[in-house]
């Protein structure tokens, strides 16, 4: 099917598309307008225009500190922008509560990964279902009303836990878990919720190799098998080239650079950015630390 | 003279305050044990369902039933006030309001312009007539040794009744769907939302039951003292409940009932304890009934910290979730 | 159940640190009674030695006169100041009352003002309550000086510049000890409820040695802000500290401080007692008028000593290299970490520095007012209130938001009863938690 093996093919919703930053996509299910989120003087996030594929694997690369995660955190309504517009699947999301973007069907995971330690493996997964009855404070004292549904979450997470191969910790509390096992702990439960558009902040980040190749695969059954979207940030450029259909570089909270994996790794704002980048970061931190002397601010 | 301690002590860990307080922490440990929510102010729950209580049956004449209703109606009232600036925010904003808003309210029964409605520093009386009609026990000495009289063995029963039936509605809350979210708010309520809960909403409905717990417990406590003034309720109150939770295990159902009686049972054996040992005069310089005090507060005060520095998770906690540290 | 190796080892190493927490914890706590014990022991005779409880009879008792005439029917209020008692009685005809108490202690006196004939009021109406001390088998006498009432509209300028005066002298003294509460939990993120029992010690301190050792107060009040620096070090370094190192959760460290504060708050009402106390010296002087307003030289000292405190704090923070780490700290604990600022140092020194605050505070509040053992606690919520409405972890916020408390609460007295004037200042907190909860000086929280 493809004549490369090392890189994959460009799809098909993105032959013709030019590879520049900002450019209009033919069926976006995301699209970011005039983005900015600044701290205390320092713009975290500045983006103009961005629109992310529909049923396609999207990579958000960038060095430290380019605002990839103050990104997430604003398109999930975790952050508030000072200013700008979005909207998910045709529906402005702007002012949008957390809670709310998740059950519209945009779901996110951490960095930092959130196990919930003291519940088990199988009620972190569980948790995730949304539509509960007996999530209701009125309905919970009344189990006849929510005992089936319970038991098809029940069905749907046991499913899940097998796919992930964390099936034999089922009944662990997930603070027991490895590193590795929390991030497909998250990812699974994530997909309890049934999103549209899943944002994975670093799947792979602290997973060990062996790990890695099972939640690309992972990554890669959403799109191909589930038919849904995906954003990851990934530092790993291998992995990023490796699944991505589509990648967007951003640096200091601009988008730089756009295109499929096979152009964006010889694009010159992209190699300048991440060299520029370590060489500015020390410098900046130089800097900071005399201003912060002198001012004691 | 060892048998006397005892038996005041046993007197005291199976009475109706013990009962009483084991209902605040019924309600704490909701808040706390199972949402994560630092609620420091608990007795002003307790405050407004006994004044809501109290108010309504000795000043309007109402009826027993219609003080209850007002009194959960309060401590309604005040959750919604309390939490509406505060959930929102880190857990500490919460802390802070809440023992703010108990010491608002007691500042404000005991202000003289309050007097026709709260007795101001009399407080009120004359309210538990109803409720001590209802007692089908005839006067004389109940359980042996420990020489319960009718009311006392009556308001006893209702009390430990209603630490039953609040645990029970407790445990089966938190069995439900509804309590798998609240114990992964306490986990991390980032990640709660981040799957479609509105975190607002759970933390507030636990509020708001974990005070109306609260303010039951308000009512029994000074239903079985037949009278109360503002100085019941003063902060310490909340953190004897902590104390009970931390004691009992929080995030337990059977937690605040073991804790109450256990904590009781301690600190009145220690101040019997310490009232023979002061009214001996062995020690000399020290004043009887502020050392009584004092002395069995500081043991409430290490208590707290070195359970809470040892065990967080209680006498009855969970050793699988020990190991987790709480973060 | 399998359990696995991970967590085991992780149990191991907080049993170590455990291990060396408690003994800590112990030890300092042990040291801090054991002094308390011997400084009292030293007090020799305090308040009921031996009781003979068959002859004790104790009673508070006045008349109420108004020009030679006695006034009945006035209601009289007698509250034993732990609250355990009240007791109400009605003036004779002669204008005489008298109510028989349970035992010898301090109770507070109120005269129902509401109950005096028409035309007679106070002659100072602050003086509508007293605090008295009973002694055993002894009558005290409560005086309440009856004379014309007060006009009160027409000095309506004059109550408001008082109320000012007394809200700037109190705000000044809540933003100085709020300032190690904000820059505490800046540096560690504890909310340290035990701040106030801080001043209560500093106070507590000073009371010691200036009245059991009879010490003049311009020596006890150095060597008790000395001691309050050294207890506010030790706690960091016995208690704190050790915590920190165990990762122990933020939310974990305020139950402790919760403890510890109901620790503090006792062993000094073990040794203080429960009522009132007063310093040896500068107390008793007559009132100087200014203009509107009437002021005692010392509370006059007392806020120009607390400007030129809070200035010097100010100079410190900005102008010294351990005040400039102070805020880098605050500001950005990892950031400060890396650019090489020892983290635990400076969090000790602003321990150290707070712990001296509040005990001047505790010491000026002890001059203006009175020493007792819930001073500081009564203070901590206004220092809450104060702390959030500049922004917490602010040593500037702290400061302004102290002066502004104390302002609303006195100034409040002007139009509202004072004895709910600290609810206007909770009050403010609230508001500011709807509509600004990251304070006046705060910035809105970063996430991620």
């Amino acid at each position: 099917m493809s004549p490369d093996p090392a890189l994959p093919t460009i799809p098909e919703g993105l032959r013709g598309v030019a590879h520049e930053p900002g450019v209009a996509k033919p069926d976006p299910i995301l699209v970011v307008d005039g983005l900015r989120r600044s701290f205390g003087g320092v713009t975290a996030v500045d983006v103009e225009h961005l629109e992310i594929p529909r049923g396609l694997i999207t990579g958000l690369i960038g060095p430290n500190g380019a605002g990839k995660t103050t990104l997430f955190n604003l398109l999930t309504g975790f952050d508030t922008p000072d200013e700008g517009d979005w909207t998910f699947d045709g529906t402005s999301a702007v002012g949008t509560s957390a809670y709310r973007v998740a059950r519209a069907g945009m779901v996110r995971t951490f960095q930092l990964t959130k196990a919930l330690s003291r519940m088990t493996v199988l009620e972190n997964l569980m948790l995730g279902a949304s539509g509960q009855h007996g999530e209701r404070m009125r309905t919970a004292l009344l189990p006849w009303r929510w005992r089936a549904q319970e038991q098809e979450v029940l069905e749907r997470a046991e499913e899940l836990l097998v796919r992930f191969r964390l099936d034999h910790m089922r009944d662990q509390y997930a603070g027991t878990l490895s590193g590795g096992q929390r991030k497909l702990l998250e990812m699974a439960r994530a997909l309890m919720v049934e999103p549209s558009l899943v944002m994975l902040d670093e799947p792979m980040a602290g997973v060990n190799p062996a790990l890695t190749q099972s939640l690309l695969g992972h990554v890669k059954d959403l799109r191909d098998v589930e038919g849904r979207s995906v954003v990851f940030v990934e530092h790993d450029m291998d992995v990023v080239f490796d699944i991505s259909d589509w990648v967007v570089c951003l640096a200091q909270g601009r988008v730089i650079a756009e295109g499929p994996p096979s152009a964006i790794g010889a694009d010159p704002a992209v190699v300048d950015a991440y060299l520029g980048a370590t060489h500015d970061h020390r410098a900046l931190r130089e800097e900071r630390r005399r201003r912060r002397e002198e001012s004691g601010a | 003279m060892i048998e006397t301690l005892f038996f005041d002590a046993l007197r005291s860990a199976v009475g109706p305050t013990a009962a009483s307080y084991a209902l605040l922490a019924v309600g704490l440990n909701l808040h706390f044990g199972y949402t994560g929510l630092l609620n420091f102010g608990q007795v002003g729950f307790m405050l407004v369902g006994a004044y809501g209580m109290a108010i309504t049956v000795s000043v309007f004449g109402g009826p027993l039933w219609l003080g209850v209703i007002v009194g959960v109606l309060a401590a309604v009232v005040l959750s919604l006030l309390l939490g509406a600036p505060t959930l929102r925010l880190r857990a500490d904003y919460l802390a802070i309001t809440t023992i703010a808003a108990g010491e608002i309210l007691r500042f404000l029964v005991r202000n003289t312009g309050s007097d026709a409605l709260t007795g101001s520093v009399f407080g009120l009386r004359q309210f538990a007539g109803d409720f001590y009609a209802l007692s089908p026990f005839p006067p004389g000495d109940y359980l042996g040794p420990l020489r319960f009289n009718a009311n006392r063995l009556w308001v006893t029963l209702v009390g430990w009744g209603l630490v039953t039936l609040l645990s029970l509605l407790v445990w089966a809350l938190m069995r439900s769907p509804w309590g798998r979210v609240l114990r992964s708010i306490r986990e991390d309520e980032d990640a709660a939302r981040s799957l479609g809960k509105n975190v607002f909403l759970f933390k507030m409905q636990s509020l708001i039951l974990g005070g109306v717990i609260g303010a039951i417990g308000g009512m029994v406590f000074v239903l079985a003292l037949q009278n109360l003034t503002p100085e019941m309720f003063l902060p310490q109150v909340t953190f004897f409940a902590f104390a009970i939770m931390i004691l009992g295990g929080t995030g337990t159902v059977l937690g605040p009932t073991l804790g109450a009686v256990v904590f009781w049972f301690l600190l009145t054996g220690l101040q019997s304890g310490i009232r023979s040992v002061v009214d001996s005069g062995a020690i000399p310089g020290v004043a009887g009934g502020q050392a009584v005090g004092a002395v069995s507060l500081i043991a409430v005060g290490l208590l707290l910290m070195v359970l809470m520095i040892r065990r967080p998770q209680g006498v009855l906690g969970n050793r699988e979730e020990l190991r987790l540290d709480v973060s | 159940m399998v359990s696995s190796s991970v967590p085991s080892c992780s149990v191991r190493s907080t049993r170590t640190a455990i291990s060396t927490v408690v003994p800590t914890l112990a030890a300092a706590l042990l040291a801090s009674v054991a002094v308390a014990l011997a400084l009292a022991l030293s007090l020799g005779a305090s308040p009921a030695s031996a009781q003979d409880a068959a002859t004790t009879e104790e009673s508070i008792g006045g008349r109420l006169a108004f020009e030679g005439e006695a006034v009945a029917g006035v209601t009289i209020v007698v509250a034993s100041t732990d609250g355990s008692a009240t007791f109400e009685t009605v003036t004779d005809a002669d204008g005489a009352w008298l109510v028989v108490l349970p035992g010898p202690g301090t109770y507070r006196v109120e005269l129902q003002v509401a109950t005096l004939p028409e035309g007679i009021g106070l002659r100072d109406p602050e003086r509508s309550s007293l605090e008295l001390r009973v002694f055993e088998n002894s009558t005290s006498a409560a005086i309440f000086a009856l004379g014309e009432p007060q006009e009160v509209e027409s000095d309506l300028l004059r109550r408001i510049l008082q109320g000012t005066l007394n809200g700037l002298k109190f705000g000044l003294i809540i933003g100085m000890t709020s300032i190690g509460l904000s820059l505490i939990f800046g540096t560690t993120g504890l909310v340290n409820f035990a701040h106030g029992d801080l001043v209560t010690v500093g106070a507590f301190l000073a009371f010691l040695l200036n009245v059991t050792l009879g010490l003049h107060l311009l020596i006890a009040a150095p060597l008790a802000v000395i001691g309050g620096a050294v207890i506010a070090g030790a706690l960091d370094r016995g208690i704190w500290r050790p915590l920190r190192a165990r990762q122990t959760g933020l939310i974990a460290m305020l139950v402790v401080s919760i403890g510890l504060a109901f620790v503090l708050r006792h062993v000094v009402l073990l040794f203080l007692g429960g009522s009132r106390q007063s310093y040896m010296d500068f107390t008793l002087q007559s009132a100087l008028d200014i203009g509107l307003v009437r002021v005692q030289p010392v509370e006059l000292w007392v806020m120009g000593l607390s400007v030129a405190m809070l200035v010097a704090v100010g100079l410190m923070l900005t102008r010294t290299r351990l005040g400039k780490s102070m805020r880098a700290v605050a500001d950005n604990r990892d950031l400060a970490a890396s650019s090489g600022i020892d983290v635990q140092r400076v969090i000790l020194s602003v321990w150290v520095l707070g712990g001296a605050l509040t005990a001047v505070g505790g010491v000026f509040l002890g001059m203006i007012e009175s020493v007792d053992y819930l001073m500081g606690f009564r203070l901590l919520l206004l220092m809450f209130a104060g702390v959030i409405l500049g922004g917490l972890g602010s040593a500037y916020g702290a400061m302004l938001g102290g002066l502004v408390v104390g302002l609303v609460s006195e100034v409040s007295t002007v139009w509202f009863s004072s004895q709910i004037k600290y609810v206007w200042a909770l009050g403010v907190l609230i508001l500011i938690l709807l509509f600004r909860p990251q304070g006046l000086l705060g910035r809105r929280e970063r996430f991620g």
